[in-house]
């Protein structure tokens, strides 16, 4: 962890350097421009430091060691955090040029825009159909809800699995069907960007496989944020990565962004040591 | 090699030592313990099956139409039956349903989503945890003053929420406990979508913790429906329908089965004593029915 020390103001600035050479190629493309500064959850420092844009149309992998605070910066996005007693946040994430921790922005209205998959499958206990259809309901959309939903499930994947079950709980289906069912009911209602906080972990290989396969189908029509602890992962659906490790060295463990480029530049000539200790192994 | 000669030097066991040996020490203990515990289960359910063997034999002899739609005999009149007590009980637990279920689910929304560790949930909580003991009597004390007092009679109303006041904190501690069983994944789910508070509460929680609310109300109502103390100066006892010639007379003393059967049993004739066997087993008869349908209702669909 002796790099953590080392990393100086004067180091960060030129990485933000070679970072902002390809985000401004894309700067009319970001999404979200997040500029956290620090993230506490009561006295204690989850998270600092950690600037980066989330492209449109691209897929950002967000890795990095346990307790590094990917899925803190992840959750920060669209203001799930708020949920957890003692969350303070410094800085600002900006979604389409407005600061989503701005006073007279509505949480709820930021989570509507920005949509959520989760680590643990967690369909509603109701049927498969009112599931995919509840972000609408909610919305009060006021179209073809049946349409809606069959083209969610086809984007998700899973359409010809339920489609003559559509009346059965949620709950009875697989992990991994489960997994996109969450997939169909976050795009029902076409957001901005899709969040997903290691989708796959709860999930067998098998099951993984087919949700990569569907995030790079889905990169076609939104923009995805992906948590995840597998490198390989990362390689293989994420067009942008995003280094996240733990500075241990003062007293607590924080979270900070280490560096942040397309994905095989991060894990082929990455411009900090410890990026290249950790792809290549080293430690996790 | 090493690992191979480390693996030798462990003790095998010998033949017939992995063998059952019932009389050793430790299966005899197992065995007594066993035995003393179906024997608990055993004793645990004799009061419910010999109260449900006396009702069905002593009360099911007396069942019939006429019981079950006639109105209660004077005196020494014979035949007769407690139609108005069935409807009585059903009004007034009606009543007291209305009243409990709605301030009840909505009270454990705050206890469990809303602030769970507020003053007022402490508050709340202990005050609920405080009456489920609360004596019978105490709440038809309760109701006597704030409606048969004000109103001037014995009335439905009086005797609903007399029952209501029973019914409230089961229904709210229950609720709490199947709102908070709702999985915190799911909750998550509810946020992320972009629910409110109350579209959380409303749309998911509720929904998914229906089954065990609904146990909550059915306990609630099973007890009501059984408890005579709080209707005897709330309520009363009538002889009458409580709807005649297409009017209601909520306002006026109402009959139902447990005072009913407090009456009637104390009484010198054997046709008042009969009666009081069969409307119990009706009384422990809708019991039983209202514990099934919830079930039926509240069973999660797969």
């Amino acid at each position: 962890m002796a790099h953590a020390m080392a990393t100086t103001t004067a180091e960060r600035s030129r990485r933000e350097a070679t970072n902002g050479t390809t985000a401004a190629a894309a700067a009319s493309t970001a999404v979200i421009d997040c500029r956290l500064e620090q993230v506490h959850y009561g006295g204690f420092l989850a998270v600092r430091d950690s600037h980066l844009q989330i492209q449109k149309g691209r897929i950002t992998g967000f890795i990095g060691p346990s307790g590094c605070g990917k899925s803190t910066v992840l959750r920060s996005l669209n203001r799930m955090n708020d949920l957890i007693r003692g969350f303070r946040l410094q800085g600002q994430v900006r979604f389409h040029g407005t600061d989503v921790y701005a006073r007279h922005v509505d949480p709820v209205a930021v989570r509507r825009h920005i949509g959520m998959v989760f680590q643990q499958p967690n369909p509603f206990s109701m049927s498969i159909f009112d599931n995919v259809a509840f972000g609408l309901r909610l919305n009060r959309f006021k179209g073809n809800i049946p349409e809606r939903v069959e083209r969610a499930l086809r984007q998700a994947a899973l359409w010809d699995e339920v489609k003559d079950k559509l009346k059965h709980s949620g709950l009875s289906l697989s992990g991994g069907q489960q997994q996109r069912l969450c997939i169909a009911r976050a795009v029902a209602t076409e957001p901005a960007v899709l969040l997903m906080d290691e989708p796959c972990s709860a999930l067998d290989p098998i099951a993984t496989r087919r949700i990569e396969e569907l995030m790079l189908q889905l990169k076609q029509q939104y923009t995805i944020a992906i948590v995840t602890h597998n490198m390989q992962q990362a390689q293989r659906v994420a067009d942008v990565t995003a280094f996240f490790s733990v500075d241990i060295t003062r007293g607590s463990r924080t979270g900070y962004l280490v560096e942040v480029g397309p994905t095989q530049q991060v894990f082929e000539s990455p411009a900090e040591t410890m990026t290249k200790e950790y792809v290549s192994g080293h430690f996790s | 090699m090493n690992g191979r000669a480390a693996v030798a030097d462990v003790e095998l066991p010998d033949v017939g030592e992995l063998d059952r040996s019932p009389f050793e020490r430790r299966a005899l203990r197992n065995l007594l313990l066993t035995a003393g515990i179906w024997l608990a289960a055993v004793i645990a359910s004799v009061p419910l099956f010999s109260v449900l063997y006396l009702l069905v034999v002593r009360g099911g002899s007396r069942l019939s139409i006429e019981a079950l739609t006639a109105l209660p005999p004077a005196g020494f009149e014979m035949g007769g039956g407690f139609g108005n007590a069935i409807v009585g009980t059903i009004v007034m637990v009606g009543i007291a349903g209305l009243i409990s279920v709605p301030v009840g689910v909505a009270a454990a929304v705050f206890l469990a989503e809303i602030g769970p560790l507020s003053r007022l949930s402490r508050a709340t909580r202990f005050a609920a945890k405080t009456l489920t003991g609360l004596p019978s009597v105490l709440a038809g004390v309760f109701a006597y003053a704030a409606v048969v007092l004000t109103t001037g009679s014995y009335s439905a109303p009086a005797g609903g929420l007399a029952l209501a006041v029973l019914m409230v904190p089961i229904v709210v501690l229950t609720a709490e406990e199947a709102i908070r069983a709702v999985p915190r994944i799911t909750r998550d789910a509810a946020y992320g979508m972009g629910c409110t508070r109350m579209q959380v509460a409303w749309k998911v929680l509720l929904p998914t913790a229906l089954p065990g609310i609904l146990t909550g109300v059915m306990l609630a109502v099973a007890r009501a429906a059984g408890e005579t103390a709080p209707l005897l100066f709330t309520a009363l006892f009538s002889s009458y329908w409580l709807f005649e010639g297409g009017q209601a007379r909520l306002m006026q003393p109402t009959a139902s089965l447990a005072v009913l059967i407090y009456n009637f049993s104390g009484m010198p004739f054997e046709n008042q004593i009969e009666l009081a066997w069969a409307a119990s087993l009706v009384l422990v008869l809708m019991v039983l029915v209202i514990n099934v349908v919830s079930r039926l209702i509240g069973r999660p669909r797969v």
